[in-house]
């Protein structure tokens, strides 16, 4: 079954067309991944998955339910965890409250006016930060953090959430190969543990070859190719289109 | 965990001597000084509750609210009303008023805490309070217009007619349990909420939380809590009249807030201490209190982005450092 399934999504921004009708699956368990060069649409096909924007045609079904258009913190609620291009954290709590902080709102305990914040979710934030690898920086202000870091915390906010699919915009940027490769084996390892869905944006090829079971190209808002990495190697117009980019922009 | 034990034994030993402190306080200043003193001390008492309460939606709601004066000025019309109007003991007049300020919370932030951008806030919460000022002033027949509220009816334990004494261990208590109270909401689950919101709401919304309800609910406890300050002022004043729903009235309070460091608990109240000092030495010298004040608030901003609380709070903070070395 089809845990994510768009059909003819389409959005553009005054006269650009950012994403063009579009039709896109992602199978329960899978980890998908969605290539191209900047300015394709990656980001903007997140956003209007995710309820950041409101699309200008089309649907978008979640667990067979249809989401579109649905307010952000609906699409979070139901499921869905997203991160950000640019690292979207909480920058003046410490790493420890940016974890508990996301367990409070997702479970439900936000509005506890007059208990002990430290009875709340202190072994579970814990787990989340040792999955990820921050469990020696939980006392620091998450805003000092290297942007590696930075983008494990935010992978940890998501988690948090208890989230059925994740989508993650580019989370390797910014990240040199070693801790690429680490952050990457990170996601597989816990997409397979909780068994997650995982639909993830990236630029470096190599990086998407090993861990995607479904690979996506986009380019100007459209899907140029689709298939499994194999396929997409060999696919003439892809290479042509994308082997020039390799860097990822953080604006 | 030593460390622990030593920091909340410190804790324990900075309570006590706080406590020591505002208990002779009031003896020391009357025999000391003057009476007036003692009525300075609990004036500032109060702008503190007044100015800590705001603070709940400034500084951990990141709310910048220029309204807050009808909060503090429904408080104390409410009660004052009910003590003059009607035949309602002063225990409930006291209890109903900040539950009027709480009622008004919700309205007042039902329009204002989905509004994005400070200025847009300030703006929408000026309006309403300066409505909340229109109407007690010209609806005469049910505020005494300008007249206000004169000989507000007090019992002989609290008076103030002789001395203040009664009346500030009044308004300790009651204070001391308000800012207790704060206290334990900052430090709840809900404080860290509202800490998260106003670091990034947008990141907030996509873990699920509904930013709004979040904000309304503080912008309310915040209101309640000034409307308890403004019966306490009412108290001491023995009268009223519109001017306390004024916008300057909203302007010092977020002096306060600013002067004394809103990212800090004790900040506001601070900031209260010196602008109530200020305001009573500096207008028996100039008139142009209004105009220090406007000086006073751009010289804060641009050099004390932290108020006076979190310059003293990083001055400490070294001198621990160069001690522990
Ligand atoms: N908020 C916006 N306003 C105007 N144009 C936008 C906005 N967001 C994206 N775009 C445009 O849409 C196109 C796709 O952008 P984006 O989705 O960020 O691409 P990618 O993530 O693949 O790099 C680009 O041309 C970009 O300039
Ligand atoms: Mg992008």
């Amino acid at each position: 079954m089809a845990i994510l399934e768009i059909k003819g999504l389409r959005k553009s921004f005054g006269g650009v067309m950012a994403v063009a009708g579009m039709d896109l699956k992602v199978e329960d368990g899978h980890i998908d991944s969605i290539i191209g060069p900047n300015g394709a649409g990656k980001s903007t096909l997140f956003n209007l998955i995710s309820g950041y924007y409101p699309c200008d045609e089309g649907r978008v079904f979640f667990k067979g339910q249809d989401i579109t258009d649905l307010p952000p913190q609906k699409i979070a609620k139901m499921g869905i965890g997203r991160s950000f291009q640019v690292t979207n954290i909480f920058p003046k709590l410490t790493v420890f409250e940016n974890i508990q902080a996301t367990f409070l709102y997702t479970r439900g305990k936000g509005l506890k006016l007059f208990s002990d914040l430290k009875k709340f979710f202190t072994q579970e934030a814990e787990e989340i930060l040792s999955n990820v690898g921050l469990i020696d920086q939980a006392g620091e202000l998450a805003g000092i953090l290297a942007a590696g870091d930075r983008k494990r915390l935010e992978l940890g906010i998501v988690l948090a959430t208890g989230p059925d699919l994740l989508l993650l915009d580019e989370p390797t940027c910014g990240m040199s190969p070693k801790e690429t490769a680490n952050t990457i084996d990170l996601i597989k390892e816990i997409a397979e543990k909780e068994s997650l869905s995982v639909l993830f944006t990236e630029h470096k090829m190599d990086v998407v070859f090993g861990i995607a079971f479904h690979i996506t190209v986009m380019n100007f808002g459209s899907i140029i190719a689709a298939g499994k990495p194999d396929d997409i190697r060999a696919n003439e117009k892809v290479q042509q289109i994308y082997f020039g980019e390799n860097r990822c922009s953080s604006k | 965990m030593q460390a622990e034990r030593k920091n909340s034994a410190a804790k324990w030993l900075y309570g006590a001597i706080t406590a020591l402190v505002l208990i002779i306080l009031p003896f020391v200043l009357e025999k000391g000084f003057s009476e007036y003193y003692l009525y300075l001390a609990t004036k500032i008492m109060v702008w503190a509750l007044f100015a800590m309460s705001f603070n709940l939606a400034l500084g951990y709601g990141g709310m910048m609210s220029f309204g807050h004066a009808a909060f503090f000025g429904i408080g104390a019309y409410t009660c004052s009303l009910l003590l003059v109007k009607t035949s309602c003991p002063l225990p409930l007049a006291f209890v109903i008023a900040p539950f009027v300020a709480a009622g008004a919370g919700v309205i007042i932030g039902f329009f204002s805490v989905r509004i994005k951008g400070v200025f847009y806030f300030a703006t929408i919460t000026l309006s309403f309070a300066q409505l909340a000022y229109i109407l007690a002033f010209k609806w005469r027949s049910f505020t005494f217009g300008d007249d206000g509220i004169q000989g507000i009816p007090i019992p002989a334990l609290i008076s103030t007619d002789e001395t203040y004494i009664n009346y500030y261990f009044f308004a300790l208590i009651i204070i001391v349990i308000c800012i207790y109270v704060l206290w334990k909401i900052v430090k709840s689950p809900f404080g860290l909420m509202l800490r998260s919101l106003r670091e990034n709401p947008e990141r907030a919304t996509f873990v699920g939380m509904k930013v709004e309800n979040y904000r309304l609910i503080a912008f309310v406890i915040s209101a309640f809590f000034s409307g308890i300050a403004g019966v306490l002022y009412a108290f001491l004043e023995t009268a009223i009249s519109p001017d306390i729903l004024f916008w300057s009235m909203s302007g010092e309070v977020i002096l306060m807030g600013l002067l004394g460091g809103m990212h800090i608990f004790l900040g506001p109240a601070l900031g209260a201490t010196i602008m109530v000092l200020l305001n009573s030495f500096i207008t028996s010298y100039t008139e142009y209190w209004g105009m220090v004040l406007g000086i006073a608030l751009i010289l804060i901003v641009l050099f004390f982005p932290k108020g006076v609380g979190g310059l003293m709070l990083e001055q400490y903070q070294k001198w621990m450092k160069r001690k522990g070395v």
